[in-house]
């Protein structure tokens, strides 16, 4: 499933990388350990955590997720929005807390 | 003239939830006497309210006290933060106690317990210390800095609340005066494991006496004071950090 059809679906909204929405995901990763998600999640995964600071885009990179989901209605700041921009990181924000969104996540890969 | 200084800069006492009575002003200072420490930092977990206790505890013996504490962010790491003047200490727990939610639980957590130099118990703080922050780590570092403070990285070596546990790496221009690495690594595994451009300090973050100075850090400084120790750290006026 493609990012953008996941944006629709779980009423997310893109605060990033806007460009790279057409990606495929892989599944799912949910953790706010940034050390777990360099040791555990896949390439092309789409992760959910609440951490906001400037490294999650840097570990999305570095494992080639496909994005972030930012939940708890959390903003991230200009400067993590901005690097977030210059790598082509898709950020999304939700209103929902990351049990929720992970059970949807999971159920819409699942279908 | 310099000399040499034997330094734990991160230690709790009876302030902190998960440490017992017995990290008093005395039991502190009769372990850090025992093991020859020169230097000691208190830093209980976001709060500075017994530094002063033992600074008036210590006044007649030869150990330099520094007033701090163990911030914790919120993206929940532990960065300790040391002053040479309580009042800067002080200002900073303001900002800290105004970003820090929650009320302590006994049961759950621990008493903490605010003492005087005497021994004598003076209450109980209702915060909840052992919570995070609603400060991000940048704002941590800033406001420390801004106080003329110390910050250093807790105990990188742990999952559990370090920086590298909590947010995978350390990021670039953030500061940082040092990494301190916990008992249970030595110097040159640490250099190892984290190949970052950063000076190392070890200390013992003792919740009893008998760990006090379990570890420390040596430093080659004039006296006792976060100045010189910052000297100390960027190999200043012939201050030098001894590994």
């Amino acid at each position: 499933m493609k990012i953008k059809e996941i944006i629709e679906k779980l009423e997310l909204k893109a605060l990033a990388g806007q460009g790279n929405l057409d990606a495929d995901i892989t599944g799912g990763y949910t953790s706010d350990l940034l050390s777990d998600v360099i040791a555990n999640s896949k390439e092309g995964n789409l992760w959910i955590t609440l951490q906001i600071h400037q490294n999650i885009i840097a570990v999305a990179r570095l494992k080639d997720l496909a994005g972030i989901i930012v939940v708890n209605n959390r903003e991230p700041d200009e400067d993590t929005l901005k690097k977030a921009n210059e790598e082509n990181v898709p950020v999304l924000c939700s209103q929902e807390m990351a049990f929720e969104i992970s059970g949807k996540l999971y159920e819409l890969l699942k279908a | 003239m310099l000399r040499l200084f034997k330094a734990d800069l991160h230690i709790h006492t009876c302030l902190s939830p998960c440490t017992e009575l017995d990290m008093s002003p005395k039991g502190i200072l009769t372990a850090a006497k025992e093991k020859g420490i020169d230097i000691l930092g208190i830093c209980d977990h976001n709060s500075s309210e017994n530094s002063l206790a033992i600074i008036k505890a210590a006044k007649n013996l030869s150990i330099q006290i520094l007033p701090g504490m163990e911030v914790t962010s919120e993206e929940e790491v532990h960065v300790l933060a040391l002053f040479d003047d309580i009042g800067n200490a002080q200002k900073l727990q303001r900002h800290v106690y105004k970003h820090l939610p929650g009320k302590n639980d006994e049961e759950t957590f621990g008493m903490q317990v605010i003492v005087n130099e005497k021994e004598e118990v003076l209450g109980f703080s209702d915060k909840l210390l052992i919570g995070a922050t609603t400060l991000p780590l940048d704002e941590v570092l800033r406001l420390i800095h801004s106080f003329e403070g110390l910050a250093i990285a807790s105990h990188i070596d742990r999952e559990a609340f370090s920086i590298i546990g909590q947010l995978g790496f350390i990021p670039d221009n953030l500061g940082l005066d040092a990494l301190e690495i916990s008992p249970s690594i030595t110097i040159e595994e640490a250099r190892q494991k984290f190949p970052y451009n950063y000076p190392i300090t070890c200390s013992s973050d003792a919740h009893y006496p008998d760990d006090i100075g379990k570890s420390f850090t040596s430093f080659l400084i004039q006296d006792g004071t976060v100045k010189e120790i910052k000297k100390a750290l960027k190999n200043e006026d012939g201050r030098k950090l001894i590994q």
